[in-house]
């Protein structure tokens, strides 16, 4: 728990103008929703990269990019040093895809190996093709959350060391590097999976939410509509 | 087949190959014929399309929204003067020019609508009299390239040829960048408005943040790009003329962004030597092009088409649909884009208050994304549910590629 959320609950989105390729804007807005219908009032905070990143807010939000805005994220992130200050408060952070890669200490783009923030233990190099299509494969145990699907699209591979754990055991699709998908620990968690991907898995949206509040767990939703989702996605792949 | 007496031997066979082809393939039930007839003829002649060019007095109109109603409005100003070729059914790549150009035989004047991708290829072979710079934004995002690096090689393919006149968008970072280099009195700026920004926030020169102003206003922050004074803009609903004379356009199409479309068609008819008041009649009789906006009576309903195929493209659809029940139908086939994300790009609060039904392959991401916008909706299988469910009237469609096609094929059945 980061914060009393007498102000309500913050929710940050990193620089929606270099990291949102692909409907990041979405795990923004699911958060948000699936907070207020709890009762829990939920504010959401646009960071642009040319603004300093408050540390004081619940959940931190970073989107897919393209190589120049990723590494042009980076080192503006690194100079800022905001993040790193929220992960000290114990900040939920969320990442996908660029945004996860960049939380690492290494991760290429347009060719050149480029410093990351270091900020969990995974590092990021090219693969051998692009991962492109449906993302699928079961959940960490530890963290009780029903299988993941996603829709993914990048170049990378990801190694991860031992201060963390893969997400995922990957059925479909490549993820990290075809065996394991994103990782987590403490209350970073990151993912190759857009979709965007709190919109195929809302259970994971909760999960970032009980993390952020401190709850052990939160009041039911209807989730028809995602659940529909959930299945068509899953049974397209032969879940 | 007088016309094809001038070409050289090689080039009149292949555009006989060509006519055949596509004859065969309309014939067939294949297709319209445009690509494959294009794509004969260019295996016997590969400087076909530089051939067919030859001698015409060409536009072409590129971007990465409203290229195709521009071209069409363009053809039918450029009408005034003669007859004039063009690429009508979308086949914007140089095998669809190539066979538009065949099948048009001799024309004074060639329009020709081309894939963004293809600028740069296009111009070297048919050295155009004057360019459309619509606009570039994200299309089709799991194969697209990234939009900065598309007006980099535009303003590359410009810089070599530095007689061909621009008509572009003043209201485009990306656009302004790529004309950006051209000689300042070959450039000739039109304002139309740009509903979505999205993917210009970046300075495509220098990276720093590009700060919007009031009235459309723009600049990057470290001041090396900003908003040109357009000589074309829209007011009140009017065209505005370099002149400043105003003149009222009636058209057919739907919205502003149609009549900024129009603006740009008037525009670079202009630079033919073509007057607004001899084109604007024309403009009005377009009903539909490539059966986008087309009215279809059905049980009682008046359906209409809507094409929305990227973020930017289905905020311009929601300005253009009447407050009428609306159908909503989206696919992720492989000329859709496979993933569905951008969904969250495009804010769907605009349809709140109007009945809305989801339909389409991905029907279920629409509906999860309509919940979270807060916009009630209902779930049918199928377009027959959908005009059973609204009442008589309008029945405004919006749909991504592949649904249109299934839609428009499925309405041609019952005609
Ligand atoms: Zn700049």
């Amino acid at each position: 728990m980061s914060s009393d959320l007498n102000g309500g609950l913050q929710i940050v989105w990193v620089y929606p103008d270099l990291l949102s390729t692909y409907g990041d804007r979405g795990n923004m807005l699911i958060l948000a929703h699936r907070a207020r219908a709890r009762g829990i009032p939920a504010q959401t905070i646009e960071v642009r990269s040319d603004q300093r990143l408050p540390d004081q807010g619940d959940i931190y939000l970073l989107g897919g990019g393209e190589d120049g805005p990723q590494a042009l994220a980076a080192q503006r992130l690194l100079t800022d040093g905001g993040l790193a200050r929220a992960a000290a408060n114990r900040a939920v952070i969320f990442a996908v895809c660029a945004g996860y890669q960049l939380l690492g200490s290494t991760f290429f783009a347009k060719g050149d190996k480029c410093p990351g923030l270091d900020m969990i233990d995974i590092s990021s190099d090219r693969g051998p093709s692009r991962a492109v299509g449906e993302l699928a494969g079961d959940v960490d145990p530890t963290l009780g959350l029903p299988p993941l699907t996603g829709f993914e699209n990048h170049g990378g591979r990801t190694h991860l060391g031992p201060g963390v754990k893969p997400l995922v055991r990957v059925t479909t699709g490549v993820g990290n590097d075809g065996v394991t998908e994103g990782a987590w620990s403490e209350t970073i968690l990151g993912t190759y999976a857009h979709g965007p991907a709190l919109a195929r898995n809302p259970a994971l949206a909760d999960l970032l939410l009980c993390w952020a509040t401190g709850e052990q767990s939160l009041g039911p939703l209807d989730d028809t509509w995602p659940d529909r989702l959930r299945a068509e996605r899953l049974t397209a792949v032969g879940r | 087949m007088s016309d094809e007496k001038k070409l050289p031997l090689r080039t009149a066979f292949a555009v006989s190959v060509s006519k055949t082809a596509a004859a065969l393939s309309r014939a067939t039930g294949r297709g319209d014929g445009s690509v494959i007839g294009g794509r004969l003829g260019m295996m016997i002649d590969p400087d076909l399309l530089a051939h067919l060019a030859a001698g015409r007095e060409i536009a072409l109109v590129s971007g990465t929204n409203g290229k195709t109603t521009t071209t069409r409005f363009t053809a039918a100003a450029l009408g005034v003067l003669g007859d004039v070729a063009t690429n009508s059914f979308g086949a914007n790549m140089p095998t669809g020019h190539t066979s538009a150009l065949a099948r048009a035989g001799a024309t004074r004047y060639a329009v020709l609508e081309v894939d963004e991708h293809y600028l740069a290829q296009v111009i070297q072979a048919t050295e155009p009299r004057v360019v459309a710079l619509l606009n570039l934004s994200r299309d089709q995002l799991d194969r697209a390239k990234e939009v900065a690096m598309m007006a980099d090689l535009w303003r590359q393919a410009l810089a070599a040829h530095p007689k061909v006149h621009i008509v572009a968008n003043a209201d485009d970072p990306m656009v302004v960048y790529a004309a950006g280099a051209h000689p300042a009195d070959e450039v000739t700026w039109f304002s139309a408005g740009q509903r979505w920004q999205d993917d210009s926030h970046v300075c495509p020169a220098c990276g720093g943040h590009i700060q919007r102003g009031e009235a459309g206003g723009w600049a990057c922050a470290n001041g090396d790009l900003r908003r040109p004074s357009p000589q074309w803009t829209l007011l009140d609903g009017e065209v505005v003329a370099p002149d400043g004379v105003p003149h009222e356009v009636k058209l057919q199409l739907p919205g502003t962004v149609n009549l900024g479309n129009a603006a740009t068609a008037l525009a670079v008819a202009a630079k033919f030597g073509v007057n607004p008041i001899d084109a604007i009649p024309r403009l009005g009789s377009v009903a539909s092009v490539a059966g986008r906006y087309a009215q279809v009576e059905r049980d009682g309903r008046l359906v209409r088409l809507l094409l929305a195929k990227n973020p930017a493209s289905w905020l311009e659809a929601f300005e253009m649909a009447d407050v009428a029940p609306t159908l909503l139908a989206i696919n992720a086939r492989d000329p859709d884009g496979l993933d569905t994300s951008w969904l969250y790009d495009v804010d769907f609060s605009p349809l709140r208050g109007r009945q809305v039904l989801v339909s389409g392959d991905r029907a279920m991401d629409l509906a999860v994304r309509l919940e979270i916008n807060g916009v009630p909706f209902t779930h049918v299988k199928t377009f027959a549910d959908a005009v059973a469910a609204v009442p008589q009237g309008r029945l405004e469609v919006i749909a991504n590629y592949t649904a249109f096609q299934d839609i428009r094929a499925e309405l041609d059945r019952v005609l």
